[in-house]
């Protein structure tokens, strides 16, 4: 264990138990949630670790509170997570908006189950994809990111709270049940080796400060309640000095530099993994378990001699267009399998604009593809 | 005023963000006097002001944060609680004070306020009731008493109304007390003892609506409901919260109701992490070696 309490070294962990380490190695102190399958675990490893870090863990009477805690606990200066699964999830909407509209730096982990509804409280499902993306009301941009092993969702978890961090956005982590309850190896490195982006604090005395005034990456510096600001934050349209401007202009302002922060830092946000695209005829993007999962179908297709191609969306929101769009342009198809009845693959649709046929691989969820499925629609598209 | 400074200026105005006045409640309205005796109660309570925070819901009293110059947050509708929980655990060096409306607290925000009453969380709580949803236009509201009308009460008020210090005081709270517009003095002391309260306490503040509530009850002005006040009220402290119901028409039972010592929540936490668990057998880190690969 480190100094700051963070585990070191090489670890049998689930994907939750990884997330909420993840947290910690991030420098998450404060971790507000309500039990729900597949995503206990996370806050049962948290309401453990927290007093040993020093830090806050409180089970909230619901997720909305859970939400609107951590949005709290973020002005107050601390690091802040919640994790829930579908239902809970669906509660958080409103809160999630009033983050991004405050811009107010937080996690928010959504362990995948099927849905609509209770559904299958403990099988695995992607159902959430665009509800994570338009979820809450209004127009804005997100940021989500979707691991495929307890590994990558502990580098994953750091990566948000650096995300959430540098662009002052509510930034969900859409793992599923698998991967939340797959155990594997997890190697955590010291802090020494994990780089954390601290929080953007303002450079002028609080008279002079205007809490929405953005640098010229469009993210405001915050200060902390406490540090003597005597700032106003409200999920109102508001002007730069935090007041409640009710006007077309205010709206207009406020709301095209909430979507163009994310948009305009898109290079830094998007990571995908390439395999084999050169030179492919067909591509499958996947992403979460399923992009596991297609990894057979596509050795198999390659045996069979077929040039197959593989894009892993790691960040899913925003989308990565560009590249999407560029690959487009040299494929013959796009072969998307999802835990649900097409979700992503309408943004594969949209950025392929033509160029590329795109066909679903649906599953309703429950469990995983059969690879021969994802490789039939490999063969079919290849020909 | 005796308050009001020969140039014009009043002592407390630096606790108000004076480019956002004038503000937006109605001629008559109560919350004026309530935002002012926060105000002074926040100053008398020799709290430094740099570490308070008003949190608010939405409504006409959740407009409440926006003018006061501290750090205030107006969050969404009866989430001000949980977004107070967090921010005064986050810093528990913070003075964390919810200023927000009945309907706020009480309805939509009513499972967050029995659960913080319950854990005796350490937040001080200033609920204007003013017996129905004034933001959007006079409908009923869970404090409505019995056979007032409302834009959704038409035939009169048939619901059975939450009595809030009664519901405080049930749940959990440590302070409960209740006062209306016209008591500005005892509502300010009152409102000194509840900041300065360790756990959960609840200060009840009944204003006048002249312009929805008032309206549809023959309670016109600000003044006529002010002089009910006058008329109805009876200052009756260590009263049985159980037996403060408002009823329209009959005496109002104000005061101060409860004012007992419990450990709050922070207290108790820090007690429980302090303290060896039951049937732990010794190192809690057991279960992380056994995860080592």
């Amino acid at each position: 264990m480190s100094s700051n309490g963070a585990l070191v070294g090489d670890f049998f962990m689930s994907g939750d138990i990884a997330c909420a380490e993840g947290a910690i190695s991030a420098g998450c102190r404060f971790f507000a949630g309500y039990p729900i399958t597949p995503a206990t675990e996370i806050a049962e490893r948290m309401a453990e670790r927290m007093p040993e870090v020093g830090g806050t863990f409180i089970q909230m009477e619901d997720e909305i509170a859970s939400m609107v805690a951590i949005l709290g606990a973020s002005w107050g200066g601390a690091k802040a997570m919640t994790a829930t699964s579908g239902p809970g999830f669906s509660l958080m909407m409103e809160n999630l908006g009033l983050g991004i509209m405050t811009e107010t730096p937080c996690v928010v982990v959504n362990v995948q189950r099927a849905g609509p509804s209770t559904g299958l409280p403990t099988m695995v499902a992607q159902g959430d994809m665009m509800q994570a993306r338009w979820g809450t009301h209004g127009s804005y941009e997100t940021i989500a990111l979707s691991p495929n092993s307890p590994q990558e969702l502990f580098y994953l978890t750091v990566r948000a709270f650096n995300l959430s961090e540098r662009y002052r956005v509510p930034v969900i982590i859409l793992s599923d049940e698998v991967v939340g309850h797959m155990t594997e190896k997890v190697t955590i490195p010291g802090p020494e080796k994990l780089e954390l982006w601290p929080r953007r604090k303002p450079l002028v005395p609080p008279e002079a400060y205007r809490p929405y005034d953005p640098d010229p990456d469009l993210v405001p510096p915050m200060a902390n309640a406490g540090d003597g600001y005597r700032m106003h934050v409200t999920g109102l349209t508001h002007d730069e000095r935090g007041y409640p401007t009710m006007t077309v202009e205010a709206q207009q302002r406020l709301v095209t530099r909430l979507v163009d922060k994310i948009r305009a830092n898109c290079d830094d946000i998007i990571q995908v993994e390439e395999d084999g695209i050169e030179d492919a005829d067909v591509v499958v993007c996947a992403y979460g378990i399923t992009a596991r999962v297609a990894l057979l179908p596509i050795q198999l297709a390659r045996e069979e001699g077929l040039r197959v191609g593989l894009l892993r969306l790691v960040t899913v929101w925003p989308f990565p267009e560009k590249r999407l769009r560029e690959i487009a342009k040299k494929v013959k198809a796009f072969v998307v399998p999802e835990l649900n009845a097409g979700q992503m693959v309408l943004e594969v649709e949209r950025c392929a604009a033509g160029d590329a046929r795109v066909v679903l691989v649906p599953h309703m969820g429950g469990g995983l593809h059969d690879p021969g499925d994802v490789l039939d629609a490999i063969r079919r598209e290849a020909r | 005023m005796s308050d009001i400074r020969s140039n014009g200026t009043h002592p407390m105005d630096h606790f108000l963000k004076a480019d956002r006045i004038p503000h937006i409640w109605c001629p008559g309205c109560g919350l004026g006097t309530v935002l002012g005796c926060m105000i002074k109660s926040i100053h008398k309570s020799g709290f430094p002001t740099d570490k308070v925070a008003v949190v608010s819901g939405i409504g006409c009293t959740g407009r409440g944060a926006g003018y006061v110059h501290f750090d205030s947050f107006h969050t969404t509708h009866g989430r001000a609680i949980p977004f107070a929980t967090g921010l005064k655990l986050a810093n528990p060096e913070l003075k964390v004070i919810v200023f927000s409306g009945d309907g706020d607290l009480t309805a939509i925000g009513g499972n967050h306020f029995i659960h913080a009453a319950r854990r005796n969380m350490d937040l001080t709580i200033f609920c204007v009731n003013n017996f129905n949803y004034g933001m959007t236009g006079g409908q009923l509201a869970p404090t409505t008493p019995v056979r007032a009308r409302t834009t959704t009460s038409p035939y009169g008020n048939f619901e059975p109304p939450f009595s809030i210090p009664r519901l405080a005081a049930a749940s959990g709270a440590v302070y409960v007390a209740r006062w209306t517009s016209l008591h500005v003095r005892r509502l300010e002391r009152s409102m000194v003892e509840a900041i300065n309260k360790p756990g959960f306490s609840v200060v009840e503040v009944l204003a006048p609506c002249p312009t929805l509530f008032g309206a549809m009850n023959k309670l016109r002005s600000g003044l006529e409901q002010l002089n009910y006040y006058r008329k109805n009220c009876v200052i009756e402290h260590g009263a049985d919260p159980n037996e403060v119901d408002i009823e329209l028409g009959a005496p109002i039972i104000v005061g101060k109701f409860v004012d007992i010592d419990k450990p709050s929540y922070l207290q108790l936490r820090g007690e429980a992490y302090a303290t060896p668990v039951l049937g732990a057998g010794g190192d809690s880190g057991g279960a992380r070696d056994q995860e080592r690969a």
